[in-house]
């Protein structure tokens, strides 16, 4: 009985420490696992730079994040595609409006066992022909690709259906969002991927680059042909360099942070984003992501500067090829926000339309 | 004449092949969580210091450390067990001593039965719906404990019947011949009797709920915080959440930093089932009355 009471006690000693006032500004990021890296890491030097704001990063997944983002429960969404259409009504109806960043590449390694000695490099088109959904069933052995390569068993290892990673594979592939035969061993966990393909030798698969760097040892790296010269002709070997430089395509993507506008309001979050820009450039390397070229990140300032809503994307979520150029145009103002958010106007309107129903 | 003294071999046999197996039944899981705990215990050795234990999470695996998660799994424990103990208990108390025999109490026993069996991402539910939204709690450090005390309120009802179940029913009517009232027999006589039961279960189902992690990722608990909770208000991760984390990561470093987060993890289990025990043999020697 007596320690039961004191247990008691104990809950009630939580209590007194509650009364500090939360006078501490706090920045709420959340949304995608593989822009989380680069977040953390910012954040990380953002402490260490003495700045009093307390940021915190949660991974709810690039669509788990736009769903708070656009209820207005966080400040910055990490998203490893651009914005849905779904995602652009949601954030619409409740007047959350948004400014685009682009803060690192990420390259789509295609990798394969060491012991695979038959392939030195891959199409898009063969690509295409063992991940497109027709593929199921059908295309089981390395022979059925093309008939040079021996008759071992194919075994296919890719990332969660849910992840960003898959849904820009498919529609670079597979010239369709979500797009893909079913029949392959998926893992949220990467590291799980790259077990599974390091022990199987008729294995490939596909992850993002930085797992790929971490395990150079145990993988064979396949450079990717599009067959497209201008962006280089032949096989393109993904390294940063090939990313940075536009020639690793289409499996070459753009991360991004979304800001909300009225966020943007509190110095705070104005402070946080102009640090996260100009410290990106440094700590997406070190943490296993390409940065962007030449002044990407001082032009992304400029958009934050002038608080340029909306996504050049359209709102249509993964694009494949988006040139550097498209990424740091002005956003699109027409397909953004579908409906721009009537914050001043809407009680004019609202009295006025009851009115004449009444009579 | 003899007869009287055979042995019957048969019975021998079987006698010694029970045994065999009752020792193999209880060796196999200690040589599973030997080697368990062994294995990440090699693995994460390198990482365990001070350094690790007071450090804030980082993206160099070699800087890493779980200060935050401790500190938010510390203080959910303590939350949780704060509200699920007294209830629980309290619950247990009435359903076994004052709670009339008929429908409505076996209703009661049967849903929670039921609910102890639960999933936990089930709760995790709940509580995202209830005590995030409707109640607007946020992703909170009490949020947070009142789904995991949620989680572990069945489990404490059912340990604490168990154990009030094992007071014989001779000693209460004993109390009551003396004058006592129920509540006063209760108190001086039963409860005593059956307090290392009561503890025991409900310290260890408290184990069980601190090493969740399910509820918490439903619930939206964070992944990064540089910072300690220091309100019920406070946004907050915990131990399970930040190992997660780190086995997800490229680089070798952070299954490093994960292995020692997890034998954090299994030393605090350890230590609490240990308090079970401790606690158990202490008022077990000092009952009298």
């Amino acid at each position: 009985m007596p320690l039961l009471a004191l247990m008691l006690a104990c809950g009630g000693n939580e209590a007194p420490q509650t009364k500090t006032p939360a006078a501490i500004p706090t920045i709420k990021v959340d949304g995608s696992s593989t822009v989380f890296p680069i977040t953390e890491a910012v954040a990380e030097e953002y402490r260490k730079a003495g700045k009093a704001a307390q940021v915190t990063v949660g991974v709810s997944g690039t669509g788990g994040g736009f769903k708070k983002f656009c209820a207005g429960e966080t400040d910055i969404s990490d998203a490893s595609r651009p914005i849905k259409p779904s995602e652009v009504e949601l954030c619409g109806k409740n007047g959350v409006e948004y400014i685009e960043l682009p803060i690192a590449y990420d390259g789509l390694a295609i990798v394969v066992n060491p012991k695979n000695t038959w392939l030195t490099s891959i199409t898009t088109e063969q690509l295409k022909k063992i991940w497109e959904p027709e593929a199921q069933g059908k295309v089981m052995k390395w022979s059925d690709i093309d008939p040079t390569w021996p008759a071992k068993e194919l075994r296919l290892y890719g990332p969660g259906v849910d992840s960003g990673t898959y849904d820009y594979f498919t529609e670079a592939i597979n010239h369709k969002e979500h797009a893909s035969r079913g029949d392959f061993t998926s893992s949220e966990d990467d590291n799980v991927l790259v077990q599974g393909i390091a022990g199987d030798e008729g294995a490939m698969g596909y992850f993002g680059f930085s797992y790929y760097e971490e395990n150079m040892e145990k993988l064979k790296l396949l450079p990717v042909d599009d067959g497209k010269p201008d962006n280089g002709a032949g096989p393109v070997v993904l390294t940063a360099e090939s990313v940075q430089n536009a020639t690793y395509q289409p499996l070459s993507r753009p991360l991004f942070i979304y800001v909300s506008k009225k966020s943007l309001e509190r110095p705070e979050i104005q402070d946080f984003v102009k640090y996260y820009l100009a410290e990106a450039a440094k700590l997406t390397r070190e943490v296993g992501y390409i940065a962007l070229p030449g002044d990407a990140y001082g032009r992304m300032q400029v958009r934050l500067d002038g608080k340029k809503t909306g996504s050049v994307f359209g709102g249509k979520g993964s694009q494949v090829g988006v040139t550097l150029d498209t990424l740091l145009a002005e956003p699109s103002a027409a397909p953004a926000p579908p409906t721009p958010p009537p914050v001043p106007a809407a009680p004019e309107v609202a009295p006025a339309a009851p009115a004449p129903e009444k009579k | 004449m003899s007869r009287l003294y055979t042995v019957d071999a048969q019975a021998v046999a079987a006698e010694r092949a029970f045994r065999a197996i009752a020792i193999l039944a209880l060796v196999l899981p200690l040589c599973l969580l030997a080697l368990l705990f062994g294995g990440t215990l090699i693995d994460g050795f390198s990482r365990l210091s001070f350094d690790f234990l007071s450090g804030f999470p980082s993206r160099r695996p070699e800087e890493a450390g779980i200060l935050p998660a401790l500190a938010g799994t510390m203080a959910l424990m303590l939350l949780t067990a704060a509200m699920a103990i007294p209830v629980g208990v309290g619950a247990a108390i009435y359903l076994e001593e004052y709670a009339p025999p008929g429908k409505i109490t076996t209703l009661i026993e049967v849903n929670i039965r039921n609910l102890a069996g639960v999933p936990s991402i089930i709760y995790g539910l709940l509580g995202l719906e209830v005590f995030v939204r409707s109640l607007q709690m946020d992703r909170s450090l009490i949020a947070g404990a009142c789904t995991l005390a949620l989680l572990l309120l069945p489990m404490v009802v059912m340990a604490s019947r168990e154990a009030l179940r094992t007071v014989p029913r001779m000693y209460r009517e004993a109390a009551w011949a003396l004058g006592a009232e129920k509540w006063t027999g209760i108190r001086r006589v039963v409860l005593p009797m059956c307090l290392p039961g009561i503890l025991t279960g409900v310290i260890l189902s408290l184990a069980r709920a601190i090493g969740e992690t399910a509820p918490l990722i439903t619930l939206g608990a964070l992944t990064y915080v540089s910072f300690l909770p220091t309100s019920l208000k406070s946004a907050f991760t915990a131990l399970p959440i930040q190992i997660f984390n780190w086995t997800s990561r490229p680089q070798a470093g952070f299954h490093v930093a994960a292995a020692a987060g997890i034998v954090v993890l299994l030393t605090m289990m350890l230590l609490l089932n240990a308090t079970a025990i401790v606690l158990r043999m202490r008022l077990q020697k000092k009952v009298t009355w």
